[in-house]
């Protein structure tokens, strides 16, 4: 259960940057990626992406699960747009180029499918960085990591909290959802809605009065041992920054930058092939 | 912000863990993409309205994010903003409620539930669907839609499980001055 | 006096939420390096004396205290928790709660984190203690990854890197096998020859606890101390009967022999008690005239397991190999062994709740794989060891009707078989009352009950009495003889050794998921190499019958069991 996030351990270059370095590295990124349609520099990005991917000594079929659910969601998204608004890439661009001699509210246009080729670019951007950062990051060293880059230690002592009772939580939820089972308590589609919500309250409600418990007797725990006393705190999983770190840093900047150059040049998000 | 007590901080952390556990196990999934039926917002509303709002944000912010985080499929943090709202207005409706003292009468009920009807319009079919156009450029009438079907699904599924939740705790509750001995 | 580290004053307190106060005309002392425990049943207010010398009480608890307690010769009043926390470090009960971080080193780091310790004097302080207490080999290993004892030590761990002057422990014994537990009280008297710090543990299990020195034992009953004196005085008395709490088995067998204890005979420990020849000749001649109960085995089985194996999915571990075993009709039997040695795996797989690898599972003769969760439950069911983890509705009545409920029944057939139920576990007059306002012990009979409204012809509890003191386990136990005489077959999962002797008639004991025995208590807890393989602990009993030159020290604890059960007891069923 301590792999629920995917951690790998490994020797790499990416994994020896601190865990700070590579939250701030994915925010920049994410950023860079997020606030462009540029369609050359999103490609440049995802092709970079990547490479990353070997550096950091990650393969395909590590992330293979990740990345079918993404797959999924991607084709199943682009149908939804195509139906609600086939002419979304006309309104973007501005101009409505009909394919194949087609002509109608749902013939291919040129514009939309630049536009889905675009998204289709930009989750190629993005998810291959978070999924580096998933599974090079030590989940211990993420609050520290949220601490480090400004992020209050009570805060970041939250998710370090949630991190470390998910797999109780969850041992507990079977136990109490197999034991109401038995009790006949049913949640398959054989039950009306209503019926399926009121018969996952009578798991819930043993659940949650445990977990109000378990609240009172952890924070008394905490408290004894000090959590809260001073304005600051140090973490045992905290490492200090070396220069690959900046570089890494300044190296992501740069490629926020680099968008709001070209937002700049292009006069928006979107770079434009139709005007 | 003033400084969180220990016991907040705690219930921020079991409570995003419940959320994920929740969201990520449990989620029965609807006939449109990125909507669920899911429980964890009966919860989510539930530690908003014993612990206040702030705990209502950040186990929703937290819980949310660790479902999108888990599943790789990139953050989509239109939706878990609207799930942090969602545990912020809940919260801020019911901050004059004293659940933890064992009461909840009727006018509480009607309270919580407002609360959390509002808490989910705001956060579904307000905050998701604009941060989607303005992060992602998506088609309006697409992610308007979206957030109409989540918002009455999860309006309903916290009508029913957060209010059981409630009715259970506060009665689990021994009232002030009523315990004879024992603990 | 200045060498006092704890020092209550005509101490009282009240909680907010209670008519009256918890403790009354406290007057009690614990000096530097001194060894202590406090004992008592149940409700006496020994929690809430954890709570006012680790400062829970008045900084986390609200209520009214009069008197004083100064720690460190300071009010703890006018100090803060963090100050306190200094000179007491506490062990909770709990220690799931207890472990906070994400691994061992980050968890024994905690308090020197919160007090912006640097990282490389951190890193070796941690390193130092975590030798201290041998955990040094795990330091990257999660929770979920070590077991109960190693929590355990990783908490003391936890409180060590302080250099506190007090270790508190709340009841260290009360989720631990018994070897586990035996090596916890010897690793707390290193601890405390090792730190000089002083040490109080606060527990009602006496014997297991007086294994190593104590300097006092306090006795707390009904919010007061009944009395604070050495192991061998309070033995030597009638004080523990008095208030609900067990004796060690020996002392209770000394004196069912005639030999009275004195503190002239050091009875704190058995391996000092001087136990003179004429007194030996007494506790030969009780044992040769105690009748030997007579019992017949049945060759009726109701569950039959054979070569039952099963590993978790996604792991290529095998939790459970080759298992098999039957169970007879109508009798009480226990399943013994560590956490982890798979028996709560294997009545999750007799339930339904997972499914085996390989292997059979016959119910009165019948093939049970193809059964559901649902179809078992009508006969086996399951009580949980947490009776809070399966309580979902507000009253009584509704609980207990809630399995019938699911099932569609019509509402007279309900009330009937509700009825039936809690006139069986004797809730029957508190039918309409809220659960919330029940002990322990009665929801435990609640979570019984809602079982058996279902059928069962057996039902599994998991610990039935963990955590509980003598007189409500007497109390459940009890109840559960009498459910027993009813006809239902009881399988119980326990690793409490009085448990298994006085309530079983047949153990089975598990050890890294295979049956390694599968015999009578009395056997099983005179047999050296089981008791080692399966971290089990001999009783004192056995013991005692060395000590005496009993050579047949079996047949010793079984005639001590059946003399408690037909003589004390009065029960004629054996």
């Amino acid at each position: 259960m301590t792999n629920l996030f995917n951690y790998i351990e490994r020797d790499s270059a990416i994994h020896n940057l601190t865990g700070a370095t590579k939250l701030i590295c994915l925010m920049l990124w994410s950023f860079a990626a997020m606030g462009t349609y540029d369609t050359r520099y999103l490609a440049v990005l995802a092709l970079l992406s990547m490479g990353l991917f070997k550096i950091g000594h990650i393969r395909i079929k590590d992330v293979s699960f990740m990345l079918g659910f993404t797959a999924i969601f991607l084709v199943l998204n682009t149908i939804l747009v195509y139906l609600f608004s086939p002419h979304h890439g006309t309104e973007i661009y501005g101009t409505c180029t009909y394919l194949f001699g087609l002509e109608g509210y749902f013939a291919p246009t040129a514009e939309q499918l630049f536009y889905h080729l675009n998204y289709w670019l930009k989750y190629l951007a993005t998810i291959p960085i978070i999924l580096l950062f998933v599974c090079t990051t030590n989940p211990s060293e993420f609050a520290a990591s949220l601490n480090r880059v400004g992020v209050s230690y009570s805060v970041a002592y939250s998710v370090a909290l949630a991190l470390r009772y998910i797999p109780d939580v969850q041992h507990q939820y079977n136990e109490i959802s197999k034991a109401s089972q038995a009790r006949g308590v049913e949640l398959s589609k054989k039950e009306t809605l209503i019926h399926r919500l009121k018969s996952a309250s009578a798991i819930l409600v043993p659940l949650i009065l445990t977990s109000m418990n378990r609240i009172e007797v952890i924070s008394n725990a905490m408290e004894l041992r000090g959590f809260g006393k001073n304005k600051k705190r140090t973490w045992y999983m905290a490492r200090p920054f070396r220069v690959w770190d900046y570089l890494c840093i300044v190296g992501c900047a740069v490629l926020l930058i680099i968008t709001f150059v070209l937002n700049h040049i292009n006069g928006g998000r979107f770079y434009n092939p139709f005007q | 912000m003033k400084k969180l007590s220990v016991k907040t901080i705690v219930a921020i952390g079991i409570g995003a863990a419940l959320f994920f556990v929740l969201g990520r196990f449990v989620a029965i999934p609807s006939p449109v993409p990125n909507t669920n039926i899911s429980l964890q917002y009966g919860i989510l509303a539930f530690i908003a309205a014993v612990f206040g709002p702030v705990a209502g944000v950040l186990a929703g912010l937290i819980g949310h994010f660790f479902i999108d985080f888990s599943y790789g499929w990139g953050v989509w943090w239109s939706w878990v903003i609207a799930s942090a709202v969602f545990g912020l207005i809940t919260g801020l409706i019911t901050s004059k409620m004293n659940l933890d003292e064992g009461e909840f009468e009727p006018k509480h009920l009607l309270v919580f539930n407002g609360g959390q009807i509002l808490g989910h319009i705001i956060a579904w079919v307000v905050v998701a669907p604009i941060l989607d156009i303005l992060m992602y450029a998506e088609p309006a009438n697409k992610v308007f839609l979206q957030g109409v079907v989540s918002a009455i699904m999860n309006i309903v599924t916290t009508a029913i499980v957060g209010t059981i939740l409630c009715i259970a705790y506060a009665k689990a509750i021994p009232k002030a001055g009523s315990l004879s001995e024992e603990d | 006096m200045a060498d006092n580290i704890i020092e209550f004053r005509d101490f009282g307190f009240q909680y907010k939420a209670q008519q009256s106060p918890t403790l009354y005309n406290i007057d009690f002392a614990v000096k530097k390096g001194e060894k202590v425990l406090i004992a008592g049943p149940s409700g006496c207010g020994k929690s809430t004396m954890v709570h006012c010398i680790n400062g829970l009480i008045p900084f986390s608890y609200n209520g009214t205290m009069t008197g004083s307690v100064q720690v460190a010769g300071k009010e703890t009043r006018d100090a803060s928790l963090f100050e306190i926390s200094h000179t007491v470090g506490t062990v909770l009960q709990d220690s799931d709660a207890q472990f906070v971080g994400m691994t061992v080193a980050e968890d024994i780091a905690f308090a020197l984190e919160n007090d912006c310790i640097p990282l490389p004097e951190m890193k070796q302080r941690v390193q130092q203690v975590a030798q201290m207490v041998n955990v040094g080999d795990y330091l990257t290993h999660a929770p979920g990854e070590v077991s109960g004892g190693q929590k355990q030590r990783v908490s003391v761990a936890g409180v060590l890197v302080d250099d506190v002057d007090v270790l508190l422990f709340d009841e260290p014994l009360a989720n631990l096998d018994p070897a586990t537990g035996k090596s916890a009280i010897e690793l707390i008297d290193r601890m405390q020859q090792e730190t000089g710090a002083a040490v109080i543990i606060v527990e009602h299990r006496v014997e297991d606890v007086l294994h190593r020195w104590v300097d006092r034992v306090v006795l707390m009953n009904e919010g007061r101390i009944v009395v604070d004196t050495t192991a061998d005085e309070l033995l030597s008395g009638t004080y523990l009967k008095d208030c609900g709490v067990r004796e060690p088995l020996y002392v209770t067998a000394l004196g069912y022999a005639g030999v009275e204890v004195t503190p002239q005979k050091h009875p704190h420990n058995l391996n000092a008690t001087v136990i003179t020849d004429e007194e030996k000749a007494k506790v030969q001649k009780w044992f040769h005239e105690t009748p030997a109960a007579v019992r017949k085995a049945s060759d009726d089985y109701i569950l039959q397991v054979r070569d039952l194996n099963f590993g978790y999915e996604k792991t290529d571990v095998t939790v459970l190999h080759d298992i098999s075993f039957s169970v007879r009709r109508g009798e009480m039997m226990a399943i013994v062994g560590t956490n982890g040695a798979g028996k709560s795996t294997f009545s999750k797989v007799i339930c339904g709740f997972e499914e085996p690898r390989s292997g059979s599972i016959l119910f009165n003769g019948e093939d049970f794989s193809t059964y559901s969760i649902k179809e078992r439950a009508e006969h086996v069911g399951y009580v949980m060891q947490n009776p809070n983890a399966m309580i979902s509705q507000v009253m009584i009545y509704d609980e207990v009707a809630f399995g019938l409920r699911n099932r569609g029944l019509d509402q007279e057939e309900i009330d009937r078989r509700v009825e039936e139920a809690l006139r069986v576990c004797g809730l029957w007059r508190m039918r309409k009352w809220p659960i919330s306002a029940l002990s322990f012990g009665q929801k435990k009979r609640v979570t019984i009950a809602a079982i058996l409204v279902l059928g069962p012809e057996l039902i599994i509890l998991d610990e039935p009495t963990a955590g509980q003191d003598y007189r409500h386990y007497t109390e459940i136990m009890e109840f559960l003889l009498e459910l027993n005489k009813k006809g239902i077959t009881i399988v119980m999962i326990t690793h409490d050794m009085h448990l298994m002797l006085e309530y079983a008639n047949r153990a089975v004991v598990f050890s890294h998921g295979r049956v390694i025995a599968d015999d009578t208590p009395a056997h099983i807890l005179t047999n050296p190499k089981i008791i080692e393989e399966a971290s089990l602990k001999e009783t004192s009993l056995y013991h005692l019958a060395m000590k005496c030159g009993i050579p047949d020290a079996t047949a010793f604890v079984q005639r001590f069991i059946d003399y408690e059960r037909t003589s004390v007891r009065h029960d004629k069923s054996v």
